[in-house]
């Protein structure tokens, strides 16, 4: 028996379909399913069972964190600490893609090995860690943001960007008398916003996410220098110390003294949507702009 | 006469040069200065007289000589292999059946959710996967109800899991986003050779194994070889995120291993010459996979 080409079509795509929804979930549920823990009830949602609906609604969670002082300190710095890195960053790296890009620079090819070198070796931990303390960096909040505004692939999808406009640009601005920053700053660097916005778009979700800085260089300054994923991360491995006691059905409330009326689940779910939905406001927009990013950065990196 | 006109020049472009020296100086003091403290890796800390004492390749062969030193290497390559071929894999056959999707607009929903963990980070990412995986976990609850096991699994206190565990939470993490270049690739794809074949009667399948793959196979060769030089770097965010005292016999990479000795035992001589170990490596490494991918490239287009 053979099946006709329109029907075998209408097979594969409903299974396609079924599949895609299937990756769907497996990519939403666990947010969603944290979403519902941090609207539900503190206490009740110890009793488990919370799936993607709260069961009993409330924002008190949402109440508890913002008036805790420790995670308000947290949130401004992460803030802080991404906002300087992106400007900082994105004016770093497009000021030396711009001269890069230009082909008649003379020392074109040895300062473009000269930066694609630190992609490959890298000191490593401890003489980093040696670095920052002689640069009194440690336990500073400069660390957040100083050492890491270069990055080698950052001026590699900028450079090639700008390899693509067209040369004329640049040489108008030459014979009005432009400086090069100039030409650079008011004549190239406004047409480059797409590449801009995908590279903005990398390093602040990577300084944003970052909790290991903290953890290896600030974590003894705590209540001053913390960040909203080192809290995470504190809560994180705080209740994986009670997994045991968890599995017993023995948890109480301990881990969350400082907090009002809520429960480690709570708090942690809570802490978790926080830091998790800048990030998702944002990157649907500019997907268009990092698909493209993407592909340029694997094709001549 | 030859110099003069490199001076002449180097003088003619001095603006292009005031911009990117500072940038330079910046590179050379965040990324160069710090190789000097290799030499750590050849010395020995006497705390009696508070110096580093030069010994040779003495902390190399204590290394190499340490049981550690094999189940740390084994953890990284075995993490960073099953990473490899479950991330390929994955992500190859999804963005596969992403382009098979028809409907422009589902298509668009289905790859900005599937990039969505990309964006978070591991910590959110640990605490969701931790979540997923709990004794009342919905994986747990899902398997009971559908009556495959009868006592949940304990999927994080289980050290035979951890590799897997590992390669699944990268697989979970990264698949949407891996999926771009390859989606990239097949945009490439000439519509007539699907017509064609289309007209000689194939069907869906003969056409994604006949017409799709091949299509985009230099991509993925590429790809493969160009991550078999940061075989290495297994990463240490998800190990340290998600490992336990039951699991770290076979959760500790090599960047978890620096961290403990260095920070937390202040061996920084061990330490260091580990991870300069793992540079030194992981730059033969990649500079061969870039001499192997330049030529298997040129083949693929022949």
């Amino acid at each position: 028996m053979k099946i006709s080409t329109k029907t075998a079509n209408r097979i594969f795509d409903t299974c396609n379909t079924i599949f895609m929804l299937f990756i769907i979930v497996i990519m939403l549920y666990p947010f969603l399913n944290t979403l519902a823990i941090s609207l539900n009830n503190a206490t009740d949602s110890i009793k488990g069972g919370i799936y993607l609906w709260p069961r009993i609604f409330t924002l008190s969670n949402y109440g508890s964190i913002f008036e805790n002082e420790l995670l308000l300190t947290a949130f401004r710095n992460s803030v802080a600490r991404t906002v300087l890195s992106t400007v900082g960053g994105l004016f770093i790296c497009s000021m030396t893609g711009y001269v890069l890009s230009r082909q008649e620079f003379i020392a074109r090819k040895f300062v473009t090995i000269y930066f694609l070198m630190t992609m490959y070796v890298s000191a490593g931990l401890i003489p980093t860690y040696f670095l920052y303390r002689d640069l009194s960096l440690i336990n500073n909040f400069h660390v957040y943001w100083l050492p890491g505004l270069f990055g080698a692939f950052n001026v590699i999808v900028i450079r090639t960007y700008m390899q693509g406009l067209p040369d004329s640009l640049v040489e108008a601005a030459r014979i009005d008398g432009a400086s090069e920053f100039r030409t650079f700053f008011q004549v190239v660097l406004p047409i480059c916003k797409p590449v801009l916005a995908t590279v903005g778009l990398w390093i602040s979700v990577g300084n944003w996410n970052d909790w290991f800085t903290t953890y290896i260089y600030a974590s003894s300054r705590r209540s001053t220098l913390t960040t909203l994923q080192y809290e995470l991360m504190a809560v994180l491995s705080e209740s994986m110390a009670q997994m045991g006691q968890q599995q017993s059905g023995a948890i109480a409330a301990q881990g969350a003294a400082a907090f009002n009326n809520t429960s480690p689940i709570a708090i942690r779910a809570t802490i978790t949507i926080v830091a998790a939905v800048p990030i998702l406001l944002v990157y649907p927009f500019l997907q268009k702009y990092f698909v493209k990013g993407v592909h340029v950065g694997s094709v001549k990196g | 006469m030859r110099t003069r006109t490199i001076w002449s020049r180097i003088i003619q472009q001095w603006q292009l040069f005031a911009m990117i020296v500072p940038v330079m100086v910046y590179v050379f003091i965040f990324s160069y200065l710090p190789l000097g403290g290799w030499a750590m890796a050849f010395q020995r800390y006497r705390p009696q007289r508070e110096v580093q004492e030069w010994v040779g390749f003495e902390q190399f062969e204590f290394l190499f000589g340490d049981a550690s030193f094999f189940r740390v290497m084994r953890n990284t390559l075995g993490m960073s292999v099953i990473s490899l071929i479950l991330g390929f894999t994955c992500a190859i056959f999804l963005a596969l059946m992403i382009n098979e999707i028809r409907q422009m607009k589902f298509k668009r929903v289905v790859q900005t959710i599937s990039y969505m963990p990309h964006f978070l980070s591991w910590v959110i990412a640990a605490a969701l996967i931790s979540d997923f995986l709990s004794s009342r976990g919905i994986l747990n609850t899902v398997l009971m109800q559908l009556g495959i096991i009868d006592a949940p699994i304990i999927f994080r206190a289980n050290p035979d899991y951890f590799w897997w565990l590992i390669g699944w939470s990268n697989v979970w993490k990264s698949v949407g986003w891996n999926t771009i270049i390859y989606l990239a690739a097949m945009t490439g794809i000439d519509p007539a050779l699907y017509e064609s074949a289309e007209l000689d009667g194939a069907g869906r399948f003969s056409r994604i194994w006949h017409i799709t793959l091949p299509g985009i196979k230099s991509t993925i060769l590429v790809l493969v070889i160009m991550n078999m030089g940061w075989i290495l770097n297994a990463g240490f965010e998800v190990q340290w995120l998600l490992s336990n005292d039951l699991t770290i016999n076979t959760a500790e990479t090599i960047d978890l291993f620096v961290i403990r000795y260095g920070l937390n035992q202040r061996n920084y001589s061990l330490a260091t010459a580990f991870g300069m170990f793992k540079t030194v490596v992981s730059i033969i490494l990649l500079t061969a996979a870039n001499f192997v991918s330049k030529r298997v490239a040129k083949e693929g287009l022949m």
